[in-house]
């Protein structure tokens, strides 16, 4: 057991442990802040994989913008401070697919890697993603940028009711 | 490094976001469950980065390169989809908000098309 | 001379003008009735005496062919039938006065003529058997004619159901001695060399189309309700022509009959004999006497043909016609007068209707038999004849239907004492007045057969016209005048009702408990069967379908939780199933 094995496993506890607590609690705030929680592991366990730029853009865009906007929505649906009981619908399909669905992955992916080792790579920096965008993936990227744009224009399209289609 | 163990983290991940989307009521918190699930997702992207630049060797043409960190690159667009999904999501579900005074999914009526 | 296959022409002609006549042209459709029936008699008069056909049609190996089979008997039985005919259509002209549906009436009568006419002179079984089927379906328009009348449609269908019963019989004999023969036509099928069992076989068959149209046991029970229908049609149709079609084609392929089948016959004969009579001395209804005394005289003709005796059997025929037509029509004088067919509602009105009265006396003495009447020497003839036996069936038949001919003898003088009685003499409880005349002539000139044709037996080419034998009279002929007499003065002093014989020995009631209810059992079977099944399962494919469709359409509109459940749900299914195949 390597040291980045013994950070994998912490980190993924955590991970894994806020991401429960934000699927079951029953305060819709703290589901937000558990998911920050969680998002933060996911960074660092970003950073043990020594995948560094995802790791500081997962924290900036993930922990920084979207949950921050998932906040703004809770208060703006005039979520309820405290516990409120009818956030859950019935619970047995959810753990069956759920549990299918996560269960069975996971027994694929130990079948297929046991108990292998691998050394970590070098660390991919800034400038070697960059060439690697720029150079293999520039279509996909510039679609991306037309698809942000689309989603700018629909949410604000959907939100103001003065501009749309006409009647 | 043992890659087992990040793959099964982001197994249970997405298997925990799959429930939160078949459990919740709320809007906002059936959105954060799929943030779970993109995350657990993105996991998987990176770990098997990290395990294909171990093992693929590097390439010798006149120096030597390290192979291209393809996974990253994909767990960077994702993360820009899901960027992209939150917000317009967060609009509609804002709309719901103002039309129906709810937002509670398994409320919201098809079987009556109102004008 | 001319051709045999004129003479169903000539009145079917005539039924197809009359039936496209509108309803307003009763004049017209009196003429071309009145012209039919009076052009088919002239023709019969003067018919050529011939057996020509050629073959029309070839069904495999069967030949149906196209002719007339004319002899000396179809010549008189065909003269009958033209004379009741004619004296008919001109009675029905005031008889049905007030009737607005006369038009086609007429033309009905003269389609029926000439159905009659066509089984008398078919030369082929095909030929003979569609005739036989028309004149059913005229029985049963024509009964069924007076919609105002309540029983009427039920004794119509009566009437066509139960000779449909025997005519079953009659198809498949037909069938049998067809086939064996290779070809329909008569000649044919008379000269065919038949094994023992296919004709025993096929005159049984036969035998059940006999009982079913000549109403015999145990296919009689039709006739007396088919009095619903108006008078005319019951003299014409139910006395004189179709009921005696029956004897008549039994004489036509009488060298098919097997001695066990003439023994068949026989013991039908005697037992409608006895059984007609009987019933005939405890009804009120004048009409319903006259039709058991059409069943009872049937029986005796019948009787007649299981002795071995054609000729006595179309004597008595031939008689019989003639003064069963005039008791029809004189009776319809009676009830056209008096407004009711009740003999309670009777009596006295000799002194109304003079003319009426003597012609009625008339025709009751022939059919009691009285000397020197017509009705005397033919059931003589029958009486001799069942005395005497000829022919294939064995013994005991000639005693059966020799006792029982003299029982009816006296029973038949019984009844007939009695109606005259109820009638016409006694107090005086209604009044009546002489008919018309349209229907008071065709009554008296009906008369001079009825009284005179006996004596034709002493015309030597009548004689051998019908292979008769010369009359001659020993003590025996003295043994039935004996009988009539004691018959006639107990109807005449009056008997009282039997039960047993008012009901016809309640066999109505045994035909409807046997056949009727459990035909209408299943009939209500099936139908529920196919309400239930047939329509269930269209039905039910529908409605399925469509609540099928419903219920996929309300999966369609479920919520997004739902929705989401069902396609994660499928997801991880489908990645399931991929790993492990």
């Amino acid at each position: 057991m390597t040291a980045a094995d013994v950070l994998l496993l912490g980190l993924g506890a955590v991970a894994v442990g806020s991401a429960l607590l934000v699927v079951t609690t029953k305060h819709l705030v703290r589901a937000g802040l558990y998911l920050v929680v969680c998002l933060g592991a996911m960074a660092g366990l970003y950073l043990v994989l020594t995948a560094e730029l995802v790791a500081w853009v997962q924290v900036l865009i993930y922990v920084g913008a979207v949950v921050v906007l998932l906040l703004f929505a809770v208060m703006l649906t005039r979520a309820p401070i405290g516990a409120s009981d009818d956030l859950d619908r019935p619970g047995w399909p959810a753990v069956l697919v759920g549990g299918g669905a996560g269960l069975g992955l996971a027994a694929l992916l130990i079948d297929a890697f046991r108990w292998t080792t691998v050394d970590l790579p070098e660390a991919g920096t800034a400038e070697r993603l960059g060439s690697e965008i720029f150079g293999s993936w520039v279509l996909p990227f510039e679609v991306l940028s037309v698809l942000l744009l689309a989603a700018l224009v629909g949410a604000i399209v959907v939100s103001r009711p003065d501009i749309g289609a006409d009647r | 490094m043992r890659p087992v163990i990040p793959y099964v983290m982001a197994a249970l991940l997405f298997g925990i976001g799959v429930y939160g989307v078949l459990r919740r009521r709320n809007a906002v918190l059936l959105l954060m469950s799929v943030e779970i699930m993109l995350n657990a997702v993105n996991l998987i992207l990176v770990t098997a980065d990290t395990t294909a630049r171990a093992a693929l060797p590097h390439l010798d043409l006149i120096t030597p390169h390290p192979p291209p960190p393809t996974g990253q690159v994909f767990a960077l667009f994702v993360i820009v989809i899901a960027a992209a999904e939150v917000g317009v999501g967060l609009a509609i579900v804002l709309q719901l908000y103002r039309l129906r005074a709810s937002v509670a999914l398994d409320e919201v009526p098809l079987e009556r098309i109102d004008a | 001379m001319i051709p045999g296959v004129l003479l169903p022409a000539v009145p079917f002609a005539a039924a197809l003008i009359g039936l496209v006549l509108p309803l307003k042209a009763r004049k017209a459709a009196a003429t071309v009735a009145v012209v039919g029936a009076a052009a088919a008699l002239i023709i019969a008069i003067f018919l050529d005496k011939s057996d020509k056909s050629r073959s029309w049609l070839e069904i495999g190996d069967l030949t149906v062919t196209f002719g007339a089979r004319v002899d000396k008997p179809a010549v008189l039985v065909a003269i009958a039938v033209g004379v009741v005919a004619l004296a008919v259509q001109v009675y029905s002209i005031t008889y049905l006065a007030d009737d607005d549906r006369y038009p086609p009436y007429a033309a009905q009568v003269s389609l029926f003529t000439a159905a009659m006419l066509l089984v008398v002179v078919a030369g082929d079984l095909i030929m003979l058997l569609v005739g036989w089927e028309v004149m059913g379906i005229c029985s049963y328009l024509l009964i069924g004619h007076d919609r105002r009348l309540p029983e009427a449609p039920a004794a119509a269908v009566k009437a066509f159901i139960v000779t449909r019963v025997g005519d079953v019989g009659f198809l498949l004999g037909i069938a049998v001695l067809g086939i064996g023969a290779g070809t329909f036509r008569i000649a044919d099928v008379l000269s065919h060399d038949y094994s023992a069992t296919t004709l025993t076989v096929a005159g049984l068959l036969l035998l059940a189309g006999v009982a079913g149209k000549s109403a015999q046991f145990p296919l009689h029970t039709w006739l007396p309700d088919a009095m619903a229908g108006p008078t005319p049609i019951s003299a014409l149709i139910h006395a004189a022509t179709m009921v005696a079609a029956g004897i008549y084609v039994v004489t036509r392929l009488y060298p098919l009959f097997t001695g066990t089948v003439l023994a068949v016959l026989g013991v039908m004969a005697a037992i409608t004999l006895l059984l007609g009579a009987l019933t005939a001395t405890a009804q009120d209804d004048i009409k319903r006497v006259l039709a058991w005394s059409t069943v009872s005289q049937i029986g005796y003709m019948a009787g007649a043909l299981a002795v071995g005796s054609t000729s006595a059997a179309l004597f008595h025929l031939l008689t019989h016609a003639a003064f069963k037509a005039l008791l029809f029509l004189a009776a319809g004088c009676v009830i056209h007068a008096v407004g009711s067919n009740l003999m309670s509602r009777m009596g006295g009105l000799r002194r109304d209707m003079p003319v009426t009265f003597w012609s009625f006396a008339i025709g009751l003495g022939a059919l009691a038999g009285l000397p020197p009447l017509a009705g005397f020497w033919s059931k003589e003839g029958i009486v001799d004849a069942a005395h005497h036996p000829r022919g294939a069936a064995p013994e005991w038949v000639g005693w059966l239907v020799w006792l029982a001919a003299l029982a009816g003898v006296a029973i038949t003088a019984l009844y007939a004492a009695r109606l005259l009685r109820g009638v016409f003499f006694g107090a005086a409880s209604t009044h009546g007045h002489e008919a018309p005349p349209l229907m008071r002539w065709p009554v008296a000139l009906l008369a001079i057969p009825s009284a005179l044709l006996g004596l034709a037996i002493f015309w030597p080419a009548f004689r051998e016209a019908l292979g008769l034998e010369e009359a001659h009279f020993d003590a025996w002929v003295l043994l039935p005048v004996a009988l009539l007499a004691a018959g006639a003065a107990v109807g005449w002093r009056g008997v009282p009702t039997v039960p047993a014989f008012a009901r016809a020995f309640w066999l109505d009631e045994v035909q409807h408990f046997l056949v009727v209810r459990p035909v209408r059992f299943a009939a209500r079977g099936l139908r529920l069967a196919d309400e239930a099944g047939v329509d269930g399962v269209v039905e039910g494919t529908g409605r399925t379908a469509v609540r099928l469709g419903r219920r996929l359409a309300a999966a369609h509109r479920s919520g997004l939780p739902r929705a989401a459940t069902a396609v994660l749900a499928a997801a991880v299914l489908l990645a399931a199933l991929g790993v492990i195949l």
